[in-house]
């Protein structure tokens, strides 16, 4: 049967593009920190401190892990939060308030940051302690909607998006098990 | 294409361009009887459909505020959305996915078969399936159905496919790919099925029958039908003697008009429709329109459903092909050895990545969760669809506070499962499961149902006046040129998706209302 190949393609923008993020993996932080690879889309912040954004990634990461699925995906979606906070007031306190709050609970249990807390585990323990809380369910409510949405991430899931340009699949694989 | 004068109350006005509404519009305009559907939502083509789930869903969904309450899950998943119906010319015709079943017959008499069950409203409907079986046949004919008429089956997807495997083993016996409303070849001017997927997105082969580019454009060549769309009917108005005269309607702009009538059809679906009754409530009907019986807005019913997603070692692919490409049928019989009157369809269903992140387990997260996602393509999956029991408690009722865009009271839409329905559910999840255990499942997820797609009876059908809203034809008891005629009327809900049904009491009340318009008796 036809399977989808579900690594993801290099195409010369994309080279660009991880070309870009490399550069900014190595900027100097204010406070003389040089943060690292998987930080590097902190620095994209524009409203939230690179702090709230890389730790808003990492909580994305741990609602809906995908070990398939790059940084920049979910980072797509915490760059919408960082749009949010740079337009409203109340959206920069929703954030940031809400991050603190996890860090607050983070030190409290690991005595570390939660982008510091080492185990995937005891990072989402500390999210179901505040799973109610509306911070929370915005995150989540707008990762179900900005990473599974995103055409992008589809191939790495094997799905194959719109049909109907392409013929839709009556001569492309609808009944081709061959494995029953 | 005709074009009314607000004044003209010679009109019958169709409030509603759906399976129920497309079709009696369509079908009284070929009779020779003037007509003007009102439409709430815009005209979308063909040409406007997409295949993207969110994009469409945003396009034509109707997504006007409404609340809910009671037991029920999908009051705690999607609090503002109990219903995904359609707000746009066609109505729900355009995202169903097909499925076109005729009721059994002991169906149209469960009051009878199953008995009194405590807590249901059980009713007998006062038409059985002998008077119901000339007008099926001729919805199939219209509708193009598979397996009648000569139109053979669609051949069976891979998702299909996984089901017929897992029903032989399990010793199934009525497993095919289902009486569909999707051409298996060209018909009527329209093309065969090419196995888009994408049924909810509004077909964008036309494969699909659909009101909007099937009855309604026949109705307008007859230059007898007036479609008005981005018209939303805000109240139906009445005289001294208690007939209705005409409709209050909202345009585009919000500017409000009057549409005489000689007959107003509701057709707004089983929330709106109660909800304008109730809305035109007068210092003569002080408890809504057609209410004497009190029944306006209650028996709400939805269906029993859920789904089964079960994930293999080897890939599936199940989003390519049609939503809905399979049914078994052998538990949709009465059989109260199970521990639940009613039955309920098994039928094969398909969403993409970015449906199924919403409704697979909506609210869950963690690797629980997306380690199922991880094998989307891995997947099969298959909705459960059931009789559930009228009870008076579930019920569209009118907002105490919130009001609409329009200043209108909004409709509260309260829902407890019966102890029937859980237990047909329990089952239903069960033998779902065992189908695709049967060949190979390395996991299977009991997904939850999704808002309300068969939303069924708030103005029901009933013989007697004090038991429901209407009578044999639609009409109601109390208002004789007042007519419900979408699947609101439904007595009770039966196993089966419920469109072909409804296009059928459309097409039967169309002809009842030409010969009666025609007499001059009403």
């Amino acid at each position: 049967m036809r399977v989808m190949d579900k690594r993801p393609k290099v195409t010369r923008r994309r080279v660009l593009g991880a070309g870009a993020a490399s550069l900014v993996a190595f900027t100097i932080m204010p406070g003389g920190m040089i943060i690292g690879a998987g930080n590097a889309w902190a620095a994209t912040a524009k409203a939230l401190k690179p702090k709230t954004f890389a730790t808003l990634l990492q909580m994305a990461r741990d609602i809906y892990p995908h070990d398939f699925v790059a940084d920049k995906h979910y980072a797509g979606v915490v760059s919408g939060f960082d749009d949010a906070a740079a337009k409203n007031k109340g959206d920069k306190k929703t954030f940031e308030n809400g991050v603190n709050f996890l860090n607050v609970s983070a030190i409290s249990e690991h005595g570390a940051a939660y982008v510091d807390v080492r185990w995937e585990s005891q990072r989402v323990a500390l999210l179901r302690g505040m799973e109610k809380d509306p911070f929370f369910q915005r995150v989540r409510g707008a990762l179900v909607g900005g990473l599974y949405g995103n055409a992008e991430v589809w191939p790495l899931f094997g799905y194959e998006g719109p049909s109907a340009s392409k013929g839709g699949y009556i001569d492309r694989g609808f009944d081709d098990i061959d494995w029953l | 294409m005709a074009k009314f004068d607000l004044k003209d109350d010679s009109v019958v006005v169709v409030i509603g361009s759906g399976a129920g509404g497309g079709t009696l519009g369509s079908q009284l305009a070929q009779h020779g009887v003037r007509t003007v559907i009102m439409e709430a939502g815009g005209r979308h083509e063909i040409e406007d459909f997409a295949n993207d789930e969110w994009g469409m869903f945003g396009k034509i969904s109707w997504l006007d505020k409404r609340t809910t309450s009671g037991s029920w899950r999908v009051a705690k998943d999607f609090a503002g959305l109990p219903a995904w119906i359609v707000k746009a010319v066609g109505g729900s015709t355009v995202h169903w996915a097909g499925a076109s079943l005729r009721f059994q017959e002991h169906e149209w008499k469960v009051r009878t078969h199953y008995g009194n069950i405590p807590g249901a409203n059980l009713l007998d409907w006062p038409i059985d399936a002998k008077e119901m079986a000339p007008w099926y046949a001729k919805a199939e004919d219209n509708l193009g159905v598979t397996r009648t008429n000569g139109i053979p089956g669609l051949p069976g997807n891979n998702n299909f496919k996984i089901m017929k495997a897992g029903a032989d083993k399990l010793g199934y016996k009525e497993c095919h790919t289902g009486r569909m409303a999707i051409n298996s070849e060209p018909r009527h001017g329209r093309g065969s099925c090419q196995q888009l997927g994408f049924c909810f997105q509004g077909c964008k082969t036309g494969a699909k029958w659909s009101t909007l580019y099937v009855d309604i454009p026949i109705g307008e060549k007859t230059g007898k039908l007036e479609v008005r769309a981005n018209s939303q009917v805000l109240k139906i108005e009445h005289d001294k003697s208690g007939k209705v005269t005409g409709v209050l309607y909202a345009d585009k702009k919000g500017k409000q008009h009057v549409q005489k009538a000689r007959v107003v059809c509701v057709a707004g679906n089983s929330y709106e429709s109660p909800r304008l009754l109730l809305n035109s409530a007068s210092s003569m009907f002080p408890d809504g329109l057609a209410n004497s019986s009190g029944q306006v807005g209650k028996n709400y019913m939805r269906h029993m459903t859920g789904s089964v997603y079960a994930l293999f070692d080897k890939p599936v692919n199940m989003h390519r092909g049609t939503t809905m490409a399979g049914i078994i049928m052998d538990e949709g019989k009465h059989n109260p050895k199970r521990g639940f009157v009613g039955g309920y369809e098994m039928e094969t269903l398909s969403l993409g990545v970015p449906f199924m992140a919403a409704f697979l387990d909506p609210g869950a997260w963690g690797r629980e969760f997306t380690t199922a996602l991880d094998s989307y393509d891995h997947m099969a999956g298959m909705w459960l669809v059931g009789e559930d029991m009228p009870q008076e408690k579930n019920a569209v009722t009118l907002h105490p506070t919130e009001k609409d865009q329009f200043g209108l009271p909004v409709p509260n839409v309260h829902f407890d499962d019966h102890a029937n329905d859980t237990a047909m559910r329990n089952h239903a999840y069960k033998q779902g499961a065992a189908v695709y255990d049967a060949v190979g499942a390395t996991r299977t997820l009991p997904t939850p149902p999704y808002p309300s797609t068969h939303n069924l009876g708030t103005n029901r059908m009933s013989a007697k006046a004090s038991d429901g809203v209407v009578n044999k034809w639609g009409q109601t008891h109390d208002i004789k040129n007042l007519f419900v005629s979408d699947g609101s009327q439904f007595t009770t809900g039966a196993a089966e998706n419920p469109t072909l049904t409804i296009v059928a009491l459309a097409m039967r009340q169309a002809d009842h209302i030409a010969r009666e318009t025609k007499k001059g008796n009403i």
